[in-house]
């Protein structure tokens, strides 16, 4: 397929609501299976941009995922979006993946694709928050990156992006092949389309790679090949807090709390 | 830009029953639903006449999720402390061309969008229509937000607020003349519990209706089904009426559930869900014409709702209107034409289907159900006599007829009134 635009590349996780974040009791760690899931919010905003960069300048988004079957309905939703086709990298062997191996083996997926100008990235995850992997697969495809990104311009051979730091904005240029991780909230993104939906129903748009299809090494994924583990998920627990409720006809009770609010110097007396 | 035959909006019975007969027929079909799965945004009392499902789907109770086969219609004049039923309990009316059984839309929905699918149609959910599409004042396709999908013909099934059929100019604003609001309780009982209370055997079911005390005497009323293990128990109320007096459907869902008649059938029970939904209530006169130009309107999106006071019908007129749809568009495609005149035969369709001349029936119900007296001053008055009837205390026994005269006197309804009252409810029902 001859794209006149530029062909981007959007990496995203499926992770388990936000809202509704469960944790295992007898591992430590966050579930993830029997939960309800979404796509890593922070990814959304990371499709839209590429998305948005489409509308103005043509071309086509990728997207890939590296996870069990299940995310494939993430893949959907993106396709549903606007996305012009889908790789989903799954194989047994990537399980417990920390974010090493996971940077190396979607590089390794973004290669054996080809062909891309910018490769985008959300953030960070919702579930594991380290912000590692854009950065890491700027590092394998040796590439230059903008992270925190919240307005990207593409100009063919480079791209200027905005960059969120912590008192304030940078802007920066750099050559393209390269890698964008998208602000959380920075954008608005679409929700899926009917035409979008209907292309996904009608099928074809979603392939599936396993590790010998993409050529990935064994020894460099999964749990065992991962420097880092989850040990444990702590939850803060909260103190409770001194309540008082008033009880009784509503006139009357709101009488009463108001007397109170006024004692406790919450209210001019 | 993908385009159809066809485009049903709306994935309730109405557009199911659209899609999964134009879908036998062949016809290319796209079932678009705005909920995450059909029947998500859907829920009724509520009851299923079957008649048109043997005619859709012969066979159909091999799976479909029917919860309890009617047997016993009750109605009820609700006092403030007592109660007058009308019970008529039938055993025969749990089988035949006649049954009807109590279900949940969540499951009964989902049912019939998977058979429309099955038989080949398109379903996409949570995507919510936003407009009809036009080119040349003929409608061509759906629009939502900026995205537009083609068809030579859409079906809006779209519910009782009717949107694409009032953007489409056959309907005005709405108002809240046209609705009453549904609220329901559905309380779960032990399945044991819920057979001795009612005193039903395991697929046998019941259907009560309460008037009166129930609605605080504004006009409407209470009902309560028994499903397999839960109650599906609720009040239908008039918006016209609770907008005028003020008044919170919930208050008065509170002071029904703790009317003694309706506190003795809960007890123990367990609230699951509450749920809510406008309700069409004025018939035929709410839409003129069911068709337009590439546009046919089906369901309680075209006002097919028939509540003549004991009974209430929603579902099997959706359904057989879905099916009188799909017919009059696989007329107006052998024709190659989807204009207007083309579509014309969907008229024609909803009488043989009866769901237009059950309506015309009763055409003066819905205007007689919003006579106040039927929901405030009847209740009372029948109460009122029961109790004088049957108060036997030793102060002398005193005739019926002589105990009725009296009561109507002392009520504050003239004789004439309640004699024009009986004729006008012998006419219209």
């Amino acid at each position: 397929m001859a794209a006149k635009g530029p062909r981007s590349i959007v990496c995203i996780k499926q992770v388990p609501k936000a809202q509704e974040l469960q944790v295992d009791p007898v591992t430590n760690t966050l579930k993830r299976v029997g939960v309800p899931s979404e796509i890593n919010p922070p990814d959304r905003n990371a499709l839209e941009m590429a998305l948005q960069v489409k509308d103005r300048a043509g071309g086509e988004v990728l997207v890939v995922t590296m996870g069990p079957p299940v995310f494939t309905s993430s893949l959907e939703e993106a396709l549903a979006m606007g996305c012009d086709r889908a790789f989903l990298l799954t194989d047994r062997i990537l399980g417990g993946s920390d974010t090493v191996p996971t940077a190396h083996a979607l590089s390794e997926t973004i290669h054996k694709i080809g062909g891309y100008d910018l490769i985008f990235c959300g953030e960070e995850t919702t579930d594991a928050s380290t912000g590692h992997v854009g950065p890491g697969i700027a590092g394998h495809i040796d590439c230059a990156q903008i992270t925190y990104c919240s307005e990207l311009e593409y100009l063919g051979d480079r791209v200027r992006g905005k960059r969120t730091v912590e008192d304030g904005y940078e802007w920066w240029e750099c050559p393209t092949p390269c890698v964008v991780t998208v602000n959380f909230l920075s954008n608005r993104p679409r929700p899926p389309s009917l035409t979008g939906k209907i292309r996904v129903k009608r099928g074809g748009l979603i392939t599936t790679w396993s590790c010998a299809d993409v050529g990935i090494d064994p020894g460099k994924v999964g749990i065992r090949n991962s420097p880092t583990i989850v040990a444990k998920v702590d939850t803060v627990q909260l103190p409770d807090r001194k309540a008082k409720v008033f009880r009784g006809e509503p006139r009357e009770a709101v009488a009463r709390l108001i007397e109170a609010m006024v004692a406790d110097g919450v209210l001019p007396g | 830009m993908e385009k159809f035959e066809a485009i049903v909006v709306g994935a309730g019975p109405a557009g199911s029953a659209a899609a999964y007969a134009l879908a036998k027929a062949g016809i290319r079909t796209l079932l678009v639903e705005r909920g995450k799965v059909p029947g998500q945004k859907a829920m009724f009392g509520g009851r299923i006449y079957a008649y048109p499902l043997h005619k859709l789907l012969p066979g159909f109770e091999k799976d479909c999720p029917i919860e309890r086969y009617v047997t016993r219609e009750n109605m009820s004049f609700l006092a403030e402390d007592t109660a007058l039923n009308l019970q008529f309990d039938a055993p025969k009316l749990s089988s035949g061309a006649a049954a009807s059984f109590t279900a949940y839309r969540g499951k009964f929905d989902a049912w019939l969008a998977k058979k429309a699918e099955d038989a080949g149609a398109m379903l996409i959910t949570g995507i919510r229509v936003d407009a009809l599409h036009r080119e040349g004042g003929r409608v061509v396709g759906v629009r939502t937000g900026t995205d537009v999908v083609k068809a030579d013909v859409v079906v809006a099934a779209d519910g009782a607020l009717a949107q694409l059929a009032r953007g489409a100019g056959l309907r005005g604003d709405p108002e809240p003349k046209e609705f009453s609001v549904g609220v329901k309780e559905t309380v779960e009982l032990p399945p044991k519990v819920l057979d001795e209370r009612f005193n039903l055997e395991e697929t046998e079911g019941a259907a009560y209706v309460f008037a009166g005390y129930a609605s605080n005497w504004l006009r409407g009323g209470g009902f309560l089904y028994t499903n397999k293990t839960t109650l599906s128990m609720g009040l239908v109320v008039s918006s016209e009426d609770l907008a005028v007096t003020r008044t919170e459907i919930g208050t008065l869902m509170d002071r029904f559930r703790r009317h003694k008649a309706i506190a003795r059938l809960t007890k123990g029970g367990k609230v699951l869900e509450w749920s809510a939904h406008l309700v069409p209530e004025l018939g035929l006169r709410m839409m003129p014409r069911p068709y337009a130009d590439g546009l046919l309107v089906a369901g309680d999106a075209a006002g097919f709702l028939l509540n003549t006071g004991y009974t209430f019908r929603g579902v099997d007129l959706a359904i057989a209107s879905g099916m009188a749809a799909a017919e009059a568009i696989r007329g107006a495609h052998a024709a190659g034409r989807y204009d207007a005149s083309a579509l014309a035969a969907y008229e024609t369709l909803l009488r043989e289907y009866q769901v237009t001349t059950d309506l015309e029936t009763f055409r003066g119900a819905p205007f007689y159900m919003k006579n106040p007296r039927l929901f405030s001053v009847y209740p009372k008055l029948l109460n009122e006599i029961a109790e004088r009837v049957y108060t036997i205390d030793g102060t002398g026994q005193r005739r019926l007829a002589d105990i009725a005269l009296e009561e109507v006197r002392a009520g504050k309804v003239s004789a004439v009134k309640m004699l024009l009252d009986l004729i006008g409810g012998a006419k219209a029902m």
